[in-house]
């Protein structure tokens, strides 16, 4: 079966097959999420998903992209909470810095503060660093039922121990607030109760920074941090390895790149080589305590939000 | 773009016409330099922009309200990089502000300097036509 859920498409694959295999439907399913996004140049690219957004109301009236949409939330968060581009811009160094270890990411370069804010504008108060790229590419997670692990001998599984999925409204100006996600706050909570987890258990997870914002929302909307203290986290390098809580450490969609259908995929791809602390070069290893890992992916600007936490 | 080898296909235009039959009166309303909004007549709740059915208590039944337009700026963006069908516009801002009666807008602001957009600034609502004969709304400062 096909599923689409804009950025989150990835991730509806696998709560598609997650519900077959835990309903019993199937023993075994396979998840994969692939995007091919490099045959158009970027105004046509930023056409085709600012219509994936409210169509009518914000692109067909007003021209309103995707980088425009998470600045909207980038204005009002620096503005309520004194965040600066300086704080988004760590982010964007971060992943880079997490992207140059990662042999399979689109950007394997370290960058500054300084590129990031001299970089020129897409949507002010981003530019083009503190953007997640145009890009090709796909994974795939195999689903299997308790039976068929151990009828399989698969030797170190990594189980989804809770999984979620909220929605937000289509047009942005039914919201209360542009400080946060609201589809990502009732998914998370949902999937730590399911998953019988707390913030504090989560030893790594993956968060969807298409752009630098959206990883300090993140943050937030998931109780790592409270509201209005993501960008303080960053600051005090709180999300790095050897940070409380380690974020994107694969490069996030930041730097590791962002093929929209295979994103969600891709993020339990990484969580499970992280909870089987297979991950290579070894420095890109998270310390396991609990050996829980959270994938959060977002859909739109939270018009869908799916959260993932696997154990092992 | 993709440095993997490719064919050029053909150029694709599209355009088509929008339905409006359940907001006729707003779109009419832009030509009469009106701004209409829908509220629930059984929960009261009010939408910019209308909508025909409450998604607050399931209700069908709503009432065109005219708003004042007037309102403080929320948030703001100006867009740079543009989708192609805007790429014959100069850069815009898009902004949003909360309206005197509650709602929220999102329109693009225009008649002020980059430098003195501030949130919090007072703006109204008001509708356009352009150049090209579009009816549409935009934010000017109050």
């Amino acid at each position: 079966m096909r599923v689409e859920a804009a950025c989150a498409t990835g991730s509806a694959a696998i709560f598609s097959a997650y519900t077959a295999v835990s309903s019993g439907y199937v023993d075994l399913a396979l998840a994969i999420g692939v995007e091919k996004m490099r045959e158009v140049d970027t105004s046509t690219a930023i056409e085709l998903m600012g219509r994936a957004g409210s169509y009518l109301w914000e692109f067909e009236n007003f021209g309103l992209t995707f980088p425009g949409y998470y600045a909207l939330y980038a204005t009002a968060y620096m503005n309520r909470y004194g965040a600066t581009e300086e704080d988004l811009a760590l982010v964007a160094v971060k992943n880079h810095r997490y992207g140059a270890m990662n042999p399979l990411a689109q950007f394997q370069k370290e960058i500054t503060v300084e590129d990031v804010l001299s970089s020129h504008v897409i949507a002010w108060p981003l530019k083009l660093y503190d953007c997640s790229p145009i890009t090709d590419g796909s994974a795939a997670v195999v689903l299997a039922s308790e039976d068929k692990v151990k009828e399989l001998k698969i030797d170190t599984p990594v189980w989804i121990g809770g999984i979620a999925s909220s929605s937000g409204t289509g047009t942005l100006s039914y919201r209360n607030d542009f400080i946060g996600l609201d589809a990502a706050v009732k998914a998370s909570r949902i999937a730590y109760k399911m998953a019988g987890v707390e913030v504090k258990d989560v030893d790594v997870a993956e968060v969807h920074d298409c752009f630098t914002i959206a990883e300090l929302l993140a943050y937030e909307d998931l109780g790592f941090c409270s509201r209005g203290e993501g960008y303080k986290m960053v600051r005090e390098g709180q999300t790095e390895i050897g940070g409380e809580k380690p974020v994107n450490i694969d490069g996030g969609l930041k730097a590791k790149g962002h093929p929209i259908g295979a994103t969600g995929v891709s993020m339990i791809v990484e969580l499970t080589k992280q909870l089987r602390e297979e991950v290579k070069p070894r420095s890109r290893q998270a310390p396991m305590k609990n050996y829980v890992g959270l994938a959060h992916n977002i859909g739109g600007t939270g018009h869908y939000a799916f959260i993932t936490i696997l154990k092992r | 773009m993709s440095q993997l080898p490719t064919i050029r296909s053909r150029k694709l235009e599209i355009e088509y016409n929008i339905p409006i039959s359940k907001t006729k009166k707003f779109w009419d309303g832009l030509r009469e330099g009106k701004i209409y909004g829908t509220r629930c007549k059984k929960c009261s709740k009010l939408y910019f922009p209308p909508v025909a059915d409450c998604g607050e208590c399931y209700s069908s039944e709503m009432d065109w309200v005219e708003l004042s337009g007037e309102g403080e700026l929320i948030t703001f963006t100006h867009i740079v990089v543009r989708p192609t069908s805007f790429l014959n516009e100069q850069p815009y801002t898009i902004a949003i502000a909360e309206l005197r009666e509650g709602v929220k807008a999102l329109a693009w602001l225009t008649g002020v300097k980059r430098k003195d957009i501030k949130i919090g600034m007072k703006v109204k609502l008001a509708p356009k036509i352009t150049g090209d004969g579009r009816v549409t709304y935009e934010f000017k400062p109050l």
